[in-house]
């Protein structure tokens, strides 16, 4: 039988306000244990939140840019359970009220779009971290991220592979980098994700049990994970198994999920409304305010990319999908560079050099500036193309203008006719068997000369010109 | 010296006829007088009292400006934080916890340059009605040390009553100001809620605490509260406005004055000395120019479970970050972090706490929500719009305060449905977020104080306290004789 | 109103409450008569009533997004019961 792989996502993005959620501590990551810390936000007892207007403000415009409607009446609830990263045992989340719901993200999957619902976006805290220590058996809390500002996005389970998810996740990270609520730092943890994953069979309309994976801490594990549950979930209802309703962990070192909780002992978060907060209660006026702060997106933008720039499809999708990435393009192409060119560039050597160099997509280390100068001399015929990659690669590790970089390590062309013309006839002088096989129509001694000049250049040469010298000298002879 | 007033204080000071150092000597005095009696105290400061009282004087001498309460010597219930003084809710739980902060009424009585004499005895987490659910000791009544003096804010309703301190602050979440202030002859009131910050009040129930002050008579409650009351950005739950002063509304007019009685606070589980002073006492501002007649809250008997399931269930969570983690208590045994906590939890939390506990998790688990939780916030609804009917037609109720006058030890702790009765006249005030001043309006045939209670409309305290404030002149005051 | 000692148990294990034999049997029979109690609001018709969490009806707390100095470290942590290296320590955490 065939199965259909049905996923849904939950992704937790950490807002880049100034302050965390409830107090006045900074929100910054890392940072020495329990510097970042004060009474509110490590549930002192007596002390009482105060939520940061910016939180709502950002989960808002996140929610528009998603197509959520923005829920009028709001409220916090808390959610109670013990664990020593959470140091009031309760988090504040919201639960029946979330302040965004029923939007969508629409994605391109193999040239076609394809909508993905968003059942809903919430703000909540973020917990502590756990420091292990093997040696003496203990585990030691830092509260520096408690209190931190999140928005939990859950989709709708209407992805239906691993690389629909991926892509979905990318779409996803582009519109938080684009509406600047999140800095979307993967590595820093500042965008989580858990996994939902079940099969049922093709054609079938009710979903099949799932199970939820957790501590997932790249798209790439993400990816990685949703691949090892599709294939085990369907070894398991191909062998007639039953798959049951479970909570696995992820282990990416090993590449397999274990199990972490069954359905049974799932917890009882016993939620209710947090009552030392007030109902969050927003205008019309309030939403169109914070409508009027969100930029240009992704997709707008895509079709822009199509319209005024008339590039392919996929060259845009893969453009706008950074917002760095996108901005850099645009700043290229104003000062004069042709946008195909730029985008070529974009996507092909300087892409290739970020994932290298382990860069984030748009964390160019030269400015848009410096990379028209070097299509410039591209165009001019000053350099070479393996020359270019050459100075592109010199723009990464020693940025400066490329002309200076073209100097230092002497990768001009030589354009000068007289000096190319002293090689060409050098050349000739000293294979007359080329000129014999040339005339008899053998189109291979052509090329052996140019490879002789380029030689003498010591690859300087400009192709183009050589060419036209060879041909000329070679008829005449 | 110790038998003054606030007020009196205050104004002496002011005049120089005294100074903070010899009121504070005296309430130090008294207290080592009277306190092995009493027990009010968890915790006296007798040097730093002495320190601030000391300074109170210089900057008086100095003539530098001085806040509204300068030199009166006062004492916190021990669930208010005081920055680097033992803050214990008189739980095992917390008997070492020094808050690194000031409740923001704490900081408000140190601007009005008061002097703290010390922190003072409660149920432990304010849950209790008679002030022996203390881990550290039982307090006694003043009146007769053989009687609890309610709770939980038992220890400030006995301290003042025995002239240890000036005025106390307590806390109120179902009645613990008020009951307390009845047993034990003083005045005592739970504003509106949101009127008074409850920062750095260890909470109980975050939608029903509030914080009020106990007395020795109506003009020191105004006073009081004119000095912590006021919107504080460090609680949403804090109104926003402004308030002129209570003490100058004080005027004793009560003619014209429409009062409520309702019917239901003076019938079945009422005692006959009870009933009797209230009538008394109605009579009395009738005699004054006020008018009252009989009324109904018909869901008043709605009030007492309902606030049993939002007060522990609120509790429950509250009570959660007290794991021997962060601060307080942990326990010496464990066998990993489950243990850890639930040892702790459970050598750390006395037996009535452990119960709210028990009740307000069962209440909020799966498959219960609705049918208590969410049904008493209904019910809370209901209530409130009873008494809004109520206020159509009169400016304030008068109940009795309690049931009963003060009981004896150990005669409620083996029932505790029977121990929240204690509560039936004060809890539906605090579901409704009202405001309600308690003083004192007879004895009975054993001298025991009664309560009598004035309820307002929400924000009505000038109301209640000048209703008060003209009854107290008609009531001919007994000290405890200790 | 009956709650067993099982019902008991499971609620003090969400509450992290260790009890002994005595203590869960007491605390059934008290929770049977308080709940019981509760159930007295199941007199009331509260269908279609909108529950009230605050009795003042406010709405919209906010804080402005402008940082506060933190605690100094040590004013944090003197009050734990076992801490190290600037943090709270706890039993390895396994799960």
């Amino acid at each position: 039988m065939k199965y259909e792989t049905v996923i849904g996502l939950e992704v937790h993005a950490e807002l880049k306000t100034k302050t965390k959620i409830y107090c006045g501590c900074k929100n910054e990551f890392g940072g020495e244990p329990n510097t970042h810390t004060c009474p509110i936000c490590t549930g002192m007892p007596g002390t009482l939140p105060v939520l940061n207007k910016t939180v709502v403000d950002y989960a808002i415009k996140a929610g528009l840019a998603m197509n959520c409607s923005i829920t009028k009446y709001g409220k916090q609830d808390r959610k109670n359970y013990f664990y020593p990263d959470l140091p009031k045992a309760y988090q504040i989340s919201q639960f029946d009220l979330p302040l965004c719901r029923n939007g969508y993200i629409d994605i391109l999957v193999d040239g076609e779009t394809r909508r993905i619902g968003i059942t809903r976006i919430h703000i909540e805290e973020d917990a502590g971290k756990l420091v292990h220590n093997d040696y003496d058996g203990t585990s030691m809390a830092d509260y520096n991220r408690c209190g931190e500002p999140l928005i939990e996005i859950v989709s709708e389970p209407d992805l239906r592979s691993p690389e629909e998810a991926r892509i979905f996740l990318e779409t996803l990270k582009s519109i938080l980098e684009y509406t600047e609520v999140s800095d979307c730092k993967m590595q820093e943890g500042s965008l989580r994700c858990d996994v939902n994953v079940s099969l049922r069979p093709e054609g079938q309309k009710e979903f099949g049990t799932r199970c939820e994976m957790k501590n997932i801490n790249s798209f790439r594990a993400a990816v990685r994970s949703m691949e090892f549950e599709q294939k085990r979930q369907e070894e398991v209802l191909s062998g007639d198994g039953v798959i049951n309703q479970e909570t696995r962990r992820w282990d990416d070192v090993k590449g397999v999920s274990t199990v972490m909780r069954t359905k049974e002992d799932a917890q009882d978060y016993r939620y209710f409304p947090e009552p030392d907060l007030l109902p969050i209660i927003v205008s019309d006026e309030w939403i169109e305010e914070i409508r009027g702060t969100i930029p240009e997106l992704p997709e707008q933008r895509k079709a822009r990319y199509i319209d005024a720039f008339g590039l392919p499809e996929y060259d845009a999708f893969l453009l706008t999908s950074s917002k760095k990435t996108a901005d850099y393009f645009d700043e290229t192409v104003s000062l004069g560079a042709a946008p195909k060119t730029v985008s070529n560039w974009l996507m092909g050597d300087i892409a290739k050099l970020l994932n290298d160099k382990e860069l984030e997509s748009g964390d160019i280390p030269f400015t848009p500036a410096q990379l028209k100068s070097l299509i410039d001399l591209i165009e001019k015929g000053t350099i070479s193309n393996s020359a270019a990659k050459k100075v592109l690669n010199e723009l990464f590790n020693n940025p400066e203008e490329p002309e200076k970089i073209v100097d230092r390590l002497g990768l001009s062309q030589v354009s000068d006719e007289g000096e190319l013309q002293k090689m060409v006839q050098e050349v000739m002088a000293q294979n007359p068997q080329s000129i014999v096989d040339y005339k008899a129509g053998k189109d291979r001694a052509l090329g052996f000369l140019m490879g002789q000049v380029m030689k003498l250049s010591k690859g300087k040469a400009n192709p183009q010109v050589i060419s036209k010298m060879l041909k000329d000298a070679l008829d005449q002879a | 010296m110790h038998t003054f007033k606030a007020h009196e204080i205050r104004d002496k000071i002011k005049s120089k006829e005294l100074s903070s150092q010899e009121i504070t000597k005296a309430f130090l005095d008294r207290i080592d007088a009277v306190e092995d009696k009493v027990e009010s105290y968890v915790t006296v400061l007798a040097d730093e009292a002495m320190k601030a009282a000391k300074a109170v004087d210089e900057k008086i001498a100095a003539g530098e400006e001085v806040g509204a309460l300068a030199g009166v010597p006062m004492a916190l219930k021990d669930n208010l934080c005081t920055k680097d003084v033992l803050t214990t809710c008189s739980s095992k739980m917390l008997y070492n916890f020094r808050p690194p902060y000031d409740a923001t009424v704490a900081q408000k009585l140190k601007k009005a340059d008061t002097v703290l004499l010390g922190k003072v005895n409660m149920d432990e987490f304010a849950m209790g009605s008679s002030t022996e659910n203390s881990y550290f000791k039982k307090t006694k009544n003043p009146y007769d040390i053989s009687k609890v003096p309610g709770g939980s804010s038992g220890g400030s309703a006995a301290c003042v009553s025995a002239d240890e301190a000036a005025f106390t602050l307590g806390s109120d979440t179902g009645g613990s100001i008020r009951q307390p202030a009845a047993l034990c002859g003083c005045v005592g009131m739970k504003p509106t809620y949101g009127t008074v910050s409850r920062f750095g009040l260890v909470a109980f129930a975050s939608s029903l605490d509030q914080i009020g002050p106990l007395t020795k008579d109506v003009r020191d409650c105004a006073l009081v509260y004119d000095q912590i009351v006021g919107y504080d950005p460090m609680d949403s739950t804090s109104v926003n406005r402004e308030y002129a002063s209570f003490e100058d509304a004080l005027t004793g007019d009560v003619a014209g004055l429409k009062i409520g009685v309702p019917a239901e606070y003076m019938g079945e589980g009422i005692s006959a000395p009870v009933q009797k002073a209230v009538m008394a006492a109605l009579e009395s501002f009738k005699g004054l120019g006020a008018d009252y007649s009989e009324m109904h809250l018909p869901l008043n008997e709605y009030a007492l479970p309902a606030y049993y399931m939002i007060s522990s269930a609120e509790a429950s969570s509250n009570l959660a970050r007290f794991d021997g983690v962060k601060y307080g208590f942990r326990a010496e045994k464990f066998d990993d972090l489950v243990d850890l906590y639930a040892q702790t939890r459970s050598e750390g939390f006395g037996a009535e706490v452990k119960r709210r506990i028990m009740i307000g998790t069962y209440a909020l688990s799966s498959g219960y929500y609705d049918a208590y939780y969410k049904k008493a916030q209904q019910v809370r609804t209901m209530i409130m719009q009873d008494f809004d009917k109520a206020f159509e037609t009169y400016d304030v109720l008068v109940t009795p305060a309690t049931p009963t006058t003060a009981f004896g030890f150990g005669e409620k702790t083996d029932d505790p449905l029977q121990m929240y009765m204690a509560d039936i006249c004060t809890v539906s005030v605090n579901i409704a977020g009202l405001p309600a001043v308690v003083l004192p309006c007879g004895y009975d045939e054993n001298g025991l104080p009664i309560g009598l209670q004035i309820i307002g409309k929400p924000f009505g305290e000038a109301a209640i306290l000048n209703a008060a404030y003209a009854l107290e002149k008609t009531i001919s005051k007994v000290k405890p004789a200790l | 109103m009956k709650i067993s000692k099982e019902e008991v148990l499971h609620v003090a294990n969400l509450a992290r409450l260790k009890l002994s034999d005595t203590e869960a049997e007491a605390l059934a029979k008290d929770m049977e008569s308080i709940i019981g109690f509760a159930n007295k609001l199941n007199e009331l018709d509260t269908d279609g009533v909108v529950p009230t969490a605050h009795a003042i009806p406010m709405s919209n707390a906010f804080r402005e997004d402008v940082v506060k100095p933190s605690y100094d470290r040590d004013a944090m942590i003197k009050n734990a019961p076992s801490a190290d290296e600037g943090g709270y320590t706890v039993p390895k955490v396994v799960e």
